[in-house]
């Protein structure tokens, strides 16, 4: 989410010679394990998975059950206290990373999707096509994204599917136009011109040929839009736009507002979703990080020797 | 001036846009905006439904385009309809504007200021100690979701310390006046909305700043700056600096999209009653009018800052003027 589509365009140097930009997955795959922001990130994200995976495991308490103590404080029993009706507030919270986990990688695989046909098809394709598809970029980059979500999101049925689709709507932009960047600059480069020349169709061209020299942006793009989509979804949710009945993070924490969990000494309540969000987007947030060093130089730390930056 | 019209182009396309998706959403879900405000109360009876159709402009037997043609020039000519109450949409935003444009728009400068000198000072140091810590810690914590800042912040202030208010603009029951008393008070409630704000938007600037400078420090006019062997500071702020802020100074009007959201969520968490809170009434009583007047009204704002942002960069900017 930085500064948006007036960033200068990004020309990347011509110094890596095809074979190294064919490889690019592989190198990519040594790069994350080198890199200390991608691997603090992946445990993050390798925790959620397996939560998500067996929160039975976790947290053996029905997470919908009414049956215990009303607002009670944290105890050995109830590890993060429990709700005003009485439902285990540790067991909402270990329940909720699933549905938040797939809300989450869906939109954000959706949104990658998008982006990546909207921007290295403008990129490959130029001309009117180019335009057209950078002028409807630009507007959904302006319009403000919160009070569009919430219109949309107003309109329709709360639950996960409204929120998945009004996600997926307003989150492809901006990264339309930094992977049209990253196209640009491969635009005309030999292996393309050499696959023009064996006569391949522009779908072959984008989807074989441009795509994979884009690997480390497109895993940075993911885990941007993925920081986004949490946030996005939980302040939606926040916000009384979600379904309440759904057990997500968001949705914790609007029935915590709305039970004013904070000044009523059930703090937990509150904290702990937030925190949980905050951890989960933090996660991705060291993955985007770390993808944009590995896909950029010009952005890495400098150790020993002092590197010429010339981004 | 290319780049004018073309970013004047942008500025009534999207304005356009703003206005047509308006216009499209209560058409395209079931039913209108008439039945939908009345769906509030429960004895919707015909004649009332007509009356408020012919209100909100939603007339079923009318054909699309002309309304739709007539749904532009009412808002062309600002007419925007009334909210559920019958009061004007515009009233009511103008009697919520100025709490959330003190707020957002203090807190965007501080974190402006904060976020673009981390960037600058980090670029210079690129490599040291500073620059380990600075961007990716700025970085980190403006991923962290507002509303959790937020609440962080209320435990600590006003739960356990007691220090400041749980929220509100002012104390209940104080009358508005210009003394010293009641201004501190005003303060004192938006201290946490504030830097709660800041806090999440101060580190969008440092990321794009550093990396811009860290382009402009490699630049021949550096190397100049040096070899007349002018104070590193000056090099810093007036030579490198200088050149490094533009795509940031039009970034700034981009964020404000994005801080404007955060203050929604910020305002509903504190019941600070500007335009946030309103946006969140709207939505809790489903008052359509209202909110589309709101989401208009947050996208002519942004449209505004960006075209002040881009007459900006064509002055300091001569290439833009170019190109």
């Amino acid at each position: 989410m930085a500064t948006g589509a007036t960033v200068p365009e990004i020309a990347v140097t011509d110094a890596a010679d095809v074979a190294e930009v064919r490889t690019e997955p592989r190198r990519v795959a040594r790069a994350v394990l080198r890199n200390r922001k991608a691997v603090a990130g992946a445990v993050i994200l390798l925790v959620a998975a397996f939560v998500a995976a067996f929160p039975g495991l976790i947290a053996p308490d029905n997470p919908l059950a009414t049956t215990y103590p009303q607002n009670a404080g944290p105890s050995s029993a109830h590890l993060l206290g429990t709700t005003q009706i009485g439902q285990d507030v540790f067991s909402q919270l270990i329940w909720s990373t699933r549905l938040t986990l797939v809300v989450t990688l869906i939109v954000s695989l959706i949104a990658t999707f998008v982006s990546m046909i909207v921007g290295v098809s403008a990129a490959y394709l130029g001309g009117v096509t180019d335009r057209v598809l950078m002028v409807v970029t630009d507007v959904f980059l302006i319009l403000p994204v919160l009070p569009l979500l919430i219109l949309l999101a107003a309109y329709l049925p709360p639950g996960v599917t409204s929120l998945t689709i009004v996600l997926c709507i307003t989150s492809w932009a901006f990264q339309a136009r930094q992977l049209r960047s990253q196209g640009l600059s491969v635009r005309n480069r030999d292996f393309l011109v050499a696959a023009r020349v064996r006569g391949e169709r522009p779908l072959y061209i984008i989807l074989v040929e441009i795509v994979p020299t884009m690997t480390s942006l497109l895993a940075a793009s993911f885990f941007s839009l993925a920081v986004y989509v949490v946030g996005f979804a939980a302040a939606l949710q926040f916000l009384g736009l979600g379904n309440s009945g759904e057990l997500m993070w968001g949705t914790m924490l609007y029935n915590a507002q709305q039970a004013a969990a904070l000044e009523s000494g059930n703090a937990w309540w509150a904290l702990a979703p937030g925190a949980a969000v905050a951890l989960l987007g933090a996660g991705f947030a060291l993955m985007n990080y770390a993808f944009d060093e590995i896909g950029n130089p010009a952005l890495r730390p400098v150790r020993k020797r002092r590197v010429r930056a010339s981004a | 001036m290319r780049y004018l019209t073309r970013r004047l182009g942008l500025f009534v396309l999207t304005l356009w846009a703003a206005l047509t998706v308006n216009f499209i959403i209560p058409r395209v879900m079931p039913g209108n905006e008439a039945s939908a405000v009345l769906g509030t109360f429960h004895n919707a009876n015909p004649a009332a439904l007509r009356a408020l159709e012919i209100q909100f402009g939603v007339n079923v037997h009318q054909n699309v385009l002309v309304s739709y043609f007539q749904y532009l020039g009412n808002c062309l000519t600002g007419q925007f309809g009334v909210t559920a109450q019958g009061v004007p949409v515009f009233t009511e935003i103008a009697s919520k504007l100025p709490w959330t444009l003190g707020l957002v728009g203090v807190t965007t400068v501080i974190a402006f200021l904060i976020g673009t000198l981390a960037g600058v000072v980090s670029a210079w140091y690129r490599g040291g100690w500073l620059d380990g810590i600075l961007p990716p810690f700025l970085f980190i914590v403006s991923t962290v979701p507002v509303f959790f800042v937020g609440l962080l912040l209320i435990y600590v202030f006003a739960v356990k310390l007691n220090w400041l208010p749980l929220g509100g603009n002012y104390t209940i029951g104080t009358t508005p006046s210009l003394s010293l008393s009641f201004i501190w008070d005003v303060l004192k409630h938006a201290i946490l909305p504030g830097l709660s704000l800041v806090i999440v938007t101060a580190g969008l600037w440092v990321y794009s700043m550093r990396n811009n400078m860290i382009t402009t420090i490699s630049e021949d006019y550096v190397k100049t700056g040096r070899a007349k062997g002018l104070a590193s500071r000056r090099i810093m702020f007036d030579y490198a600096g200088r050149n490094a802020i533009l795509p940031n100074l039009t970034g700034f009007a981009m964020q404000l999209g994005y801080v404007l959201g955060g203050a929604i969520v910020i305002e509903y968490l504190f019941s600070y009653p500007g335009l946030g809170y309103l946006f969140y009434t709207a939505t809790t009583d489903h008052d359509l009018p209202l909110m589309q007047g709101l989401f208009l009204f947050y996208t002519v704002a942004v449209l505004v800052c960006v075209l002040i942002a881009d007459l900006l960069t064509a002055v300091l900017d001569p290439r833009t003027r170019e190109a």
